[in-house]
């Protein structure tokens, strides 16, 4: 069964707990394991906070989650119309942070990798960034 | 995000439970170091009751690290169940945990 959702929601840090709790409440339907289901509440928060710190750093801005399910793999997408990355890789490096001063640890993008099966980035200053994860579920022993 | 501590000969024991977030990370950084700076040379954290964290949360444990450090203090995390403790791990923060006395 193909399934999916699209939501948004301001960029305050407020939300981070809503939009893990949404992303878990889809997976719900793909009859998941207590360690698939936090990989992805953990991979969503990354990418939300991201959003909301980095891509806007105020809390004007709009985030988008979108999530799809189809035959057991899950698709993520978290987008943010904010500054955007001048330097993906650069940003993705573990222990890089872009905002220093904020005690960020720069491990979002290494946990949403290590929790999630793929990550792509897709970003352009001024316009805003696009992070599109997968996870195959049903795949743990 | 709770926040259980005591504090006995320099040692500040903190048992966090609930959910750590980037959203959960200034208020807890800062009731943090105003304990360490009413005095204390250890920090150790219970991560037991801490059913989520992601890396906002490695942020505000790597800070009150460098903060006991520059005190010349120690550090220590245990407790830490499921994704909580892989990214503990993954963030090498277990590395940093001595026993105290810096050894």
């Amino acid at each position: 069964m193909k399934n999916y959702l699209r939501t948004s929601f301001p960029s305050v840090t407020r939300n981070e707990a809503l939009a893990r709790g949404v992303a878990a409440q889809f997976c719900m339907l793909l009859d998941p394991t207590v360690e698939e289901l936090s990989d992805v509440r953990t991979a969503v928060s990354e990418a939300v906070t991201n959003a909301i710190i980095h891509g806007y750093g105020s809390p004007d801005g709009t985030v988008v989650l979108e999530l799809e399910s189809e035959d057991g793999l899950l698709t993520v997408i978290v987008s943010d119309e904010g500054r955007g990355i001048e330097d993906v890789e650069l940003a993705m490096r573990p222990f890089y942070t872009g905002a220093p001063d904020k005690e960020r640890a720069g491990m979002g993008f290494a946990v949403m990798q290590a929790f999630m099966d793929s990550v792509a980035v897709e970003s352009e200053p001024g316009k805003g960034t696009r992070v599109t994860m997968r996870k195959r579920f049903g795949t743990d022993e | 995000m709770q926040l259980k501590y005591g504090k006995q000969g320099g040692v500040l024991r903190v048992a966090l439970s609930g959910e750590l977030d980037q959203h959960a990370a200034a208020p807890l950084r800062e009731k943090l170091d105003a304990l360490i700076a009413e005095g204390a040379d250890r920090i150790e954290f219970d991560m037991g009751g801490v059913n989520f964290m992601d890396s906002a949360g490695v942020g505000v444990i790597l800070g009150r690290y460098r903060n006991i450090r520059r005190r010349g203090g120690s550090f220590c995390v245990s407790g830490a169940k499921g994704s909580v403790d892989k990214v503990l791990r993954m963030s090498g923060v277990y590395s940093l945990c001595t026993e105290r006395g810096g050894k």
